[in-house]
């Protein structure tokens, strides 16, 4: 690809205080987003892609330290000043959070939360920011728009609430949006009608999506790419439909088996492939290994000698010594 | 619903009206009906699945069961005796037989309790064990959920989320029950997580031959778990049949589309065409006239919009409550 990515985050570490020392949350997450591009970043609890999105809205708890830097067309974010920061997020970058009941403001009138948006982002009088609120709530197929930017959030449904927030989020036109898990909180009907509405405004709009995860099924409907992340590293980066074609690294692997697949001929009783143990909490993770060993039905003697770089394979890197040497001539 | 044999338990036409209020004093302005008619059959060592989204009732169908809330009108009975004429002391001895797990162990577990204290509480209270004996048990319910015997001496707080639903499966099997009622244990759970507290499940009810009830908003779950489902929607059993054949072919249009919302076949990386549904999910306070679903209804008719359709046996086992049971499909994968 010769164009220069949209986002490109570089050794990205997130690190969290615990008894006077440091803890990396978030440990040296590279990757390239190019516009219009949708890159889902997929793992469990605790593996730090949470944290990871909100560095990327520079939203990151006080306590935290961040180092290694993302760039946005080609500018370091990490030198924007906080007065920066206010231009960049909503008009460049804008974040769908999990639950809409807490993201949007109680009191303030779903209309007058989008007109906020854009009356930051550009000069138009406060008749004309109304107007373009209704438009706004139109596009995200808001029933009956004139009166929808009236209400206050607490009188919206959860499916409501999560379009009206997503009309917030895109009020500005960012180039970027942040999804952390924008379906978990609502029904699975709902769900769908949700995403089918981003996928039709993306299209439309080239918006590039970063959709943070842990619903692995999600995950294979709305991106393009996946990293796979685990005690805040990524272990896997491929395509979306290679990962779930053939996934390369044991987590992965695990993962997907243990996954609640729906199957017509599931008997019940039919008991989950599982992989023992659980994610390490984050304060007891051993440095300068493979952090998945512990928990890996396939380690070996290098696993717990040394941390595995990522290897490139046919297009895919997975960290893991299973893949040293294999087939190096992959196209990147 | 099984025609042959007794049934361990059995509810017939459940509803549960609650009042609506409003207001700083809270005048009833209106009535929810949560529950709208629900029968139900579950036998010896079966499991049914509860399935549906927010405002379903399907949890509250489960309290019901366990007379955490009394029903508003309808039936129970358990082992073939009225369950809800049962008071004082003799349902206070028959409510050993009846667990249920909820599904966030955090909120379920007293958090100044031991693990151990709190497995060994419905055995004190119920005077089943005590001393030497009541220790024992409680090491043998710990092992039983594949926890090590000082889990006992550990709080909540010291546990992890999956090891905290062992606790509570633990402290609900401690009276042996015959019927257990599973609230979404798994939903707060990581996958890998989940799988293994699913895998539990199934292992302790071969192990005690345990009947159950389990209630989950996710198919996929319920699939691995549940001899039969059941699909709620506002308060209804909309439909009813064996795992694999609901699966299979569905007869309902609410069920295709909620299929088609968490189907994803492994392997091709190829998701099944979702079908998405207009609308939102309707208020149990003000359901739509004729079937509830028929405004979100990809084949709905003048008809649905005036009458209610009953659950109806369409095929051996297989129920729906649908004027055109299996005309929808999900379109080709």
């Amino acid at each position: 690809m010769n164009r220069s990515p949209l986002l490109s985050i570089r050794d990205l570490k997130v690190e969290l205080p615990h008894a006077g020392r440091w803890f990396p949350a978030v440990n040296g997450v590279s990757v390239d987003l190019q516009r219009g591009e949708a890159l889902a970043v997929a793992g469990e609890s605790g593996c730090g892609k949470t944290l990871l999105g909100r560095a990327l809205m520079n939203l990151l708890p006080e306590t935290a330290r961040l180092s290694g830097s993302f760039f946005w067309e080609g500018r370091d974010l990490r030198e924007a000043s906080e007065k920066e920061w206010e231009r960049i997020r909503g008009r460049h970058i804008a974040m769908l959070f999990q639950e809409p009941g807490a993201a949007l403001d109680p009191v303030q009138r779903i209309g007058d939360q989008i007109a906020e948006v854009i009356r930051l982002h550009r000069t138009v009088s406060a008749g004309e920011a109304r107007r373009l609120a209704v438009e706004r709530l139109r596009e995200v197929s808001f029933p009956d728009p004139e009166s929808g930017v009236e209400e206050y959030p607490h009188r919206l449904s959860g499916g409501q609430k999560q379009r009206a927030l997503l009309a917030v989020a895109l009020a500005a036109d960012p180039e970027l949006l942040i999804a952390d898990e924008p379906t978990t909180a609502l029904d699975a009907t709902v769900a769908a009608e949700v995403m089918e509405l981003l996928s039709r405004l993306r299209e439309r709009r080239g918006l590039a999506l970063l959709l943070i995860s842990h619903d692995l099924g999600l995950v294979a409907r709305e991106s393009v790419r996946a990293l796979i992340l685990y005690a805040g590293r990524v272990i896997e980066e491929a395509p979306t439909a290679e990962i779930f074609r053939s996934p390369r690294h044991p987590y992965t692997r695990g993962l997907l088996r243990s996954m609640p697949l729906l199957d017509p001929q599931a008997r019940p009783g039919r008991r989950f492939d599982t992989i023992g143990g659980a994610v390490p909490d984050l304060f007891e993770r051993a440095e300068g290994v493979c952090a998945f060993a512990p928990r890996c039905p396939e380690r070996f003697e290098p696993c717990e000698r040394s941390l595995p770089p990522l290897f490139e394979t046919a297009g895919v890197q997975v960290r893991c010594f299973l893949y040293e040497g294999a087939g190096k001539g992959g196209t990147g | 619903m099984t025609e042959d044999g007794p049934l361990l338990l059995e509810a017939r036409g459940l509803v549960k009206v609650y009042p609506l209020r409003r207001g700083a004093f809270g005048a009833a302005v209106g009535r929810v009906r949560a529950v709208d008619g629900v029968s139900l059959g579950v036998a010896r060592g079966e499991t049914l699945g509860l399935v549906g989204e927010s405002g379903s009732g399907k949890s509250t169908t489960g309290r019901l069961l366990l007379r955490l809330e009394e029903p508003t009108a309808g039936e129970i009975r358990f082992e073939g005796e009225d369950w809800l004429a049962l008071s004082g002391r003799a349902l206070a001895k028959k409510r050993r037989e009846i667990q249920i797990i909820f599904q966030d162990p955090q909120s379920s577990l007293n958090p100044r309790m031991t693990a151990g204290d709190q497995i060994a509480e419905p055995l004190r209270v119920q005077r089943l064990a005590r001393g030497r004996q009541l220790r024992e048990r409680v090491a043998a319910l710990l092992s039983e959920v594949g926890l090590p015997p000082a889990a006992a001496g550990r709080f909540p707080a010291e546990f992890s989320g999956g090891q905290r639903q062992r606790i509570a499966i633990a402290r609900a099997l401690a009276t042996r029950p015959k019927f257990l009622v599973c609230d979404e244990p798994v939903s707060a759970l990581d996958v890998s997580v989940a799988a293994q507290v699913v895998n539990l499940l199934a292992d302790l009810r071969e192990k005690m031959s345990l009947a159950g009830l389990f209630i989950s908003h996710d198919l996929a779950v319920v699939s691995r778990v549940a001899d039969r489902v059941a699909v709620m929607y506002c308060g209804r059993i909309v439909e009813e049949g064996r795992t694999d054949e609901l699966l299979r072919e569905p007869l309902h249009p609410y069920t295709v589309a909620l299929l088609s919302a968490v189907a994803l076949p492994l392997g091709s990386g190829e998701a099944v065409r979702r079908i998405v549904l207009g609308g939102d999910l309707p208020s149990p306070a003000s359901p739509p006239a004729g079937c509830a679903f028929h405004p979100r209804c990809p084949i709905a008719r003048p008809r649905c919009r005036e009458e209610t359709p009953v659950l109806t046996q369409i095929r051996q086992g297989h129920a729906a409550a649908c004027f055109f049971p299996g005309e929808f499909a999900a379109g080709p994968r």
